[in-house]
């Protein structure tokens, strides 16, 4: 059972390393983006199928949804997600009050650069989520 | 599902990763390595403010702190502490099972691969920082067919801390 600090310091490191490693005059932003959705995408398909082996399949997308933000959410960041708003037209809005891989970063605003390679990164946790 | 397995996966896409970045194993133990230093110098801090263990007087001392309380708190595991040298300044640390490592398996041309070597990296950082100057490395690996796990852990020399040139 890993401890949470590991968990955030090991995760810290490897979106430092993927920032570190386009630093040579690359367009840092995007290819960055990409590579931390890439990993949040292998490690969220991987929670999923261990997730969801012994459970029925999903009824709709709406199904999907509360899972995420119910079962998902709370496996992964402690608590589920506070509101969820959609378009009913495939468009939703996942909020998180207090994001847990965030949380640390805060408080100062030296940091608000920073904040969303953390969050490109578990975004590509669930992207792709419907299609399984 | 637990959420140990998070951090598994995501232990996982990271060597997946440094291994498409990096051409050969060796490349990819060096920065396992870097990394783990880089997590230890910080999770040392964090260790002495949750574990309330004083200062150990000896490398026996810390070698029971590391198994019993550092292992178990971080990775919910206790390892066994054997094979100590006779001058006390070498031991091993046993797994018989590596939570990094589940689900896990060398595909066969990463022969030199040390998958779980960030460990090594947290041990030396994690310890440099209370004045402790140690090589770490794996010689049993679970993931390479052998029985168990196993950590050596070598005692090099205390670090003084340094004072400014003409303070003695």
């Amino acid at each position: 059972m890993a401890d949470e600090a590991l968990f955030l310091l090991l995760h810290n490191e490897m979106v430092t390393g993927v920032y570190k490693s386009a630093e040579q005059g690359e367009v840092v932003s995007d290819r960055c983006v990409l590579l931390a959705g890439e990993h949040g995408f292998r490690v969220g398909q991987g929670l999923i199928e261990r997730f969801t082996k012994d459970t029925a399949r999903f009824k709709d997308e709406l199904d999907i949804m509360k899972f995420i933000c119910k079962d998902f959410w709370t496996t992964v960041f402690k608590k589920q997600i506070d509101n969820l708003r959609t378009n009913h037209q495939g468009i939703y809005v996942l909020q998180d009050n207090k994001f847990r891989l965030l949380t640390q970063m805060s408080s100062g605003k030296q940091y608000l650069d920073h904040a969303p390679k953390v969050f490109h990164r578990r975004l590509g946790i669930f992207v792709e989520d419907k299609i399984l | 599902m637990k959420s140990s397995e998070l951090f598994t996966l995501t232990y996982g896409a990271l060597v997946t990763q440094l291994c498409k970045d990096y051409e050969n194993d060796e490349d990819v133990n060096k920065q396992l390595d870097k990394m783990g230093y880089n997590i230890g110098v910080r999770l040392i801090e964090d260790f002495l403010a949750r574990s309330n263990v004083g200062r150990c007087h000896d490398f026996r001392e810390t070698a029971d702190v590391i198994a019993k309380v550092a292992f178990k708190m971080y990775l919910g595991i206790t390892p066994s502490i054997t094979n100590w040298s006779p001058a006390g300044d070498e031991f091993s640390l046993i797994l018989e099972n590596n939570p990094l490592v589940d689900f896990v398996e060398l595909p066969d041309n990463h022969s030199s691969l040390i998958y779980s070597n960030l460990l090594c990296g947290v041990l030396r950082g994690a310890l440099e920082m209370v004045q402790m100057a140690v090589d770490v490395k794996f010689v049993q690996d679970t993931l390479k067919g052998d029985g168990v796990t196993e950590i050596r852990m070598r005692f090099i020399k205390r670090i003084e801390d340094n004072l400014p040139a003409g303070e003695e």
